[in-house]
Parts: structure tokens; C-alpha cells; sequence
């Protein structure tokens, strides 16, 4: 488990990271979103205690990171930036970290099969393709096999298969009870792999939701009908106390009501259907008005204050 | 302690596991090594040809330790590299996630450096001394001589030295680019020029280098402090250089 409390990093005048508070929970897999800029890697550092908190602190399973003698067997990561000598093969390269933590160095020859490098094990990194040094980077991760994992954007710049693989491990790890907290920019993505959600946008904590209450919360979902007969149909809702407004194309489209009801709403009223199909609005729409108005580079013009959506920490501007 | 142990070995495999430690190191005693013996062919052949005055300040250990001045920006450039290759590849991060303890880890990383520089330096000196030494034959002296034993572990020593302090300076400025820029032409110009300089000469004597190579010396000049005073204001210097060091790792991001 990891625990923020009131985390905040201040570079000069810019806060990167403001008065975070939230906790990771176990067994489940974390998504940490925010658009780029919103101190998602800052924040992922100072949980590795690589940065030093302006103010607040982080608690690995109760603990400080600096009060761990063998980190790597509470917590594992794969963060954004390189950090692998390119000199060093990558069989040294993790048997120094294993040797740091008191890992048995039988370990070292399993990680590099379960990522698939054990080929290249006694290669130098600086050879390698960024797919490569991901998975060298995870193997790091994996090695004091840690009951936390994170990962910070770790499908970057990587080909549909790279992609793949680390959701799949991902997952996997989940389904091993391992906490999994994995940021990214992408809501696409987080709606692939993740069962929980925290969102941060300019270092704020904007949601801290299950995937499912996020998606009940941000996203409209509703009916989407299609009749040569709109008008009676929107009489025939009408009076069953269902809200319809017109949807692009011809379609009607039936709010805080499940498509079996329209159905039977129609029929009950002899309304011929074309089409009866539940919808929801992508996630990545959600995401969007969720952080519009916490977007660090965004254009002047855009509109300010998010339409809906909790902002429990909005600071005046 | 087991802890302890444990980050050592761990400093140990990446000292031992990067190609720079064994260019920088073994050219540093070749180097050393070579340029002595180069010197001491060079004046084995003209010695007859030398002034009396020459002839008679002529100094076999201080010869045959001609290559410390460039063999030292090895030894430099290994404990620059040792630590700057954490921050230039990134692997400092990997490194304190691993071992949150910093001045822990810090300890590590300067005793095996320091081992390693140690026993380098130790053969380097006893090396360029015994080799210079046989190179010039009927002009060489003995380790038996009164000083000479003291100045040749002394290069050992100052070999040592030169090298913490380099890691020192480079924990400060955690960059391999801006160490060097600093370290080199530091020793290898400017304390030599300011210790040539009548008018600059009393304040560089006390610059790391300068009161440093005095436990080289045999015959040691007239200064206000000893070869081994001498060796004490340059330890002075690398312990400063360390504390500057240990402040910057330990409360800058990395």
C-alpha cells in the first residue's frame, strides 16, 4: 500500500505537485492519469523518495522510503526517464541491484526470461531497441519480486506489440494480488487495464474513483433510437417519464433509461424501431472535461472551470 | 552491517562491470610508468652532458616519478568517471530507489573506489620507482635510502588522494563535462603555473596538488610544513571536497 498525505513539490514558484492525499490500494491495478505537465512523474519520484517533498509525505506499506533496507522487496518500478548504465551488460546491470537488496542472483536469469531478454543477457544496454530497455526496466522492477509495482507511461513510444505485452503483464500481476500503479496520459489506455483511477491535473487530485464509479460519474450513457415514428415515440417516452432529445442524424437519444425499457415502451405503443442501441460517451471525453480546466498548456481561449466532474482541491488562481 | 556488506558488493560489481575502470586505471599506471622510465632513459644518456649544478641537484625518484603529473589525470578522470556515469546514464535513480540511504550509499561507492585507486596507485609508484630505478642504472638510488621508502609509498598515497578528491568534486557537480573542465586543467596548468610563479607561489602552496606531491619528494624544498603536513592539507582538501560532495547528494533531487 502506498500512502500520499498532503504531497507537494514546489520548484520556485511553480507547484508541480499540490497538496496531494490519496492511497493505493493493494491488489488492484491503479491507473494515474493526468494530462502531460500534471506532475504525475514528480509525484512517482518522490514515492521512490528520489525527490525530496516540498511539504506532505509518502508512506510505502507504513513505512518511508529512506526507512527501507531492502526497497526492491516492497516496491518495484519502471520509471519514464532511462536509468541503466548503457556500459553494463544487462546481466550485471541487474545483479548490482539484486547484490544492493540481498537478492538471491538465481533471480536474475528468471527476470531476464520472464521479460524475454535472456538472449541478450549478456549484452550492453545502449544496444538496445526502447521495447528492449522497457523490458530490462521491468525485469529491475520484478527482480525482489515486490508486492507494489509502478510504472510510469510505460507504453511510450512503443510498437502495438510492445503495447500489448505490458498490458498483458500488467494484468497479470493484478491477478497475482500485486498493487499495480501505473500512470499515463492516455484515458484510453487506463480504460484497457485499470480497476481504479487517479486522476491529478497541475499537481491537483481531481478524482480518486473505481473505474466503474468513473465511468457511472463522467460518462452519459443512454439509449440511442432510430424510428421512422419520432414523434409518437417521444410522446410514448413522455409519458412514461422519460427525458428524449434529438441526437444527430434522426436518431432520439433516451436518457437515465436501459434500452430494455424503450423497447418495451415501443412495443406497448405499436412504434415501429429501426435501432435500439445503449451508448456511452468515450472516456476520453470524460478525461477531457474532467482536467479542461487544469491543462497546463493549453490554449488561452479554451474554457475554463470543468463542466461537472468533483474538484475537491480547486486552489483560488 | 549486513546491509552495509551488501551495498558494497553491489559497488563493487559496478566498479568492476564498466569498461572505464579498467581504461582509466591501467592508464594510469601505464602512463605513470612509462613516461618515468622514458625520463630516466632521457637522462641516463645525457647525464655527462648535464651542467655540474645539474649533476648535483639531480634527484633518481623524482625522475623516475615524472609520469605522476600526467598519470594523475587518469586517475582523475577514473574517479570523475566513477561517479558521474550514475548521473549521465540515468542510473543514480535506478541506484538510490535500490539504496534509499544516501550516505550509505555514498560510503560504498568511495570505499571501493578508494581500494581500487589505492592499489593502483601503490603498484604505480613502486612500480615507476623500481622500473626508472633500473632504467638508470648507476644513477639510480635505493629504496633503503633514508625518504625514498616514504616518497614512494607517498606516490601510492597522493595517487589516492587526487582521485577522492576528483569524486568529491564530481558528487558536487554531479557531470563528467563539468568535473573534468574543472579537475584538468586545475592540476594540470593552473596549480603548476601558480607554483612557478614567484609572486603566486606562497598561496599555492597550499592548493591540494602542490602541498600533496611534497611526500614525493626526497629532498623536500623549503616550505612552512612537511611531506607529510604536506599530505594532511591535501587530505584536508579531499575531506572539504567530500562534505561538499555528501551536501549536494543529500539534499538535491536526483
Amino acid at each position: 500500500m502506498i500512502e500520499l498525505d498532503g504531497l507537494t513539490k514546489r520548484y520556485g514558484s511553480t507547484t508541480a505537485v499540490d497538496r496531494l492525499t490519496c492511497t493505493v490500494q493493494p491488489g488492484v491495478v491503479t491507473g494515474f492519469l493526468g494530462p502531460n505537465g500534471a506532475g504525475k512523474s514528480t509525484t512517482m519520484r518522490m514515492m521512490l523518495g528520489l525527490d525530496r517533498p516540498t511539504a506532505g509525505d509518502v508512506r510505502i506499506d507504513g513505512k518511508h522510503y529512506e526507512d527501507l533496507r531492502s526497497p526492491l522487496h516492497h516496491i518495484g518500478a519502471l520509471l519514464e526517464a532511462k536509468s541503466v548504465h548503457g556500459g553494463r551488460t544487462a546481466r550485471n546491470h541487474l545483479r548490482v541491484l539484486a547484490q544492493s537488496n540481498g537478492i538471491p542472483e538465481r533471480r536474475v536469469p528468471e527476470v531476464l526470461d520472464l521479460v524475454g531478454l535472456g538472449s541478450v543477457a549478456n549484452k550492453r544496454p545502449k544496444g538496445f531497441s526502447l521495447g528492449m530497455g522497457q523490458r530490462l526496466g521491468i525485469a529491475a522492477a520484478l527482480l525482489g519480486d515486490p508486492k507494489i509495482l509502478m510504472f510510469d507511461e510505460p507504453v511510450n513510444g512503443l510498437d502495438p506489440e510492445g503495447i500489448r505485452w505490458i498490458r498483458d503483464l500488467m494484468r497479470h500481476l493484478a491477478t497475482e494480488g500485486k498493487t499495480v500503479f501505473v500512470s499515463s496520459h492516455l484515458m484510453s489506455e487506463m480504460a484497457l487495464t485499470a480497476d481504479h483511477l487517479i486522476v491529478i491535473g497541475q499537481g491537483r487530485l481531481l478524482a480518486d474513483t473505481s473505474m466503474a464509479q468513473f465511468i457511472r460519474e463522467n460518462s452519459r450513457s443512454y439509449v440511442r433510437v432510430r424510428t421512422p415514428e419520432p414523434e409518437r415515440l417521444r410522446d410514448a417516452l413522455g409519458e412514461a417519464g422519460v427525458t428524449v432529445a434529438p441526437g444527430g442524424d434522426g436518431t432520439l437519444e433516451a436518457d437515465d433509461v436501459d434500452a430494455a425499457r424503450v423497447g418495451e415502451l415501443a412495443a406497448a405503443h405499436g412504434v415501429v424501431l429501426h435501432e435500439l442501441s445503449p451508448q456511452q460517451a468515450s472516456l476520453e471525453e470524460a478525461f477531457m472535461r474532467l482536467t479542461a480546466g487544469a491543462v497546463q498548456y493549453q490554449s488561452h481561449n479554451a474554457p475554463t472551470g470543468a463542466a461537472g466532474g468533483p474538484e475537491p482541491s480547486r486552489k483560488e488562481q | 552491517m549486513a546491509h552495509a556488506t551488501r551495498v558494497l558488493r553491489s559497488e563493487w560489481t559496478k566498479a568492476t562491470t564498466v569498461r572505464s575502470t579498467v581504461w582509466t586505471l591501467g592508464l594510469a599506471l601505464l602512463i605513470t610508468v612509462l613516461v618515468g622510465m622514458g625520463l630516466s632513459l632521457l637522462f641516463k644518456s645525457t647525464y655527462d652532458d648535464l651542467a655540474p649544478t645539474d649533476q648535483a641537484t639531480f634527484d633518481p625518484v623524482f625522475t623516475s616519478f615524472a609520469g605522476m603529473s600526467l598519470g594523475q589525470l587518469a586517475m582523475i578522470a577514473f574517479g570523475v568517471l566513477l561517479v558521474s556515469n550514475e548521473y549521465s546514464s540515468g542510473m543514480i535513480r535506478a541506484s538510490l530507489a535500490a539504496v534509499p540511504q544516501r550516505g550509505l550509499f555514498m560510503g560504498a561507492k568511495l570505499l571501493v573506489g578508494t581500494v581500487l585507486v589505492f592499489v593502483v596507485g601503490m603498484a604505480t609508484s613502486f612500480l615507476s620507482f623500481f622500473l626508472g630505478q633500473a632504467v638508470l642504472g648507476d644513477l639510480a638510488t635505493s629504496i633503503g635510502e633514508p625518504n625514498v621508502l616514504r616518497a614512494v609509498v607517498g606516490g601510492g598515497l597522493y595517487m589516492t588522494l587526487i582521485a577522492l578528491f576528483a569524486m568529491g568534486i564530481t558528487w558536487m557537480l554531479r557531470s563528467a563535462i563539468l568535473s573534468f573542465s574543472i579537475l584538468i586543467p586545475l592540476f594540470f596548468m593552473v596549480t603548476p603555473i601558480l607554483g612557478a610563479i614567484p609572486a603566486t607561489q606562497d598561496a599555492a602552496q597550499w592548493l591540494p596538488d602542490q602541498a600533496g606531491t611534497m611526500i614525493m619528494t626526497v629532498v623536500a624544498p623549503d616550505r612552512p610544513y612537511g611531506p607529510w603536513g604536506g599530505l594532511l592539507i591535501m587530505v584536508a582538501w579531499v575531506v572539504a571536497a567530500l562534505i561538499a560532495g555528501y551536501a549536494t547528494l543529500r539534499t538535491r533531487d536526483a
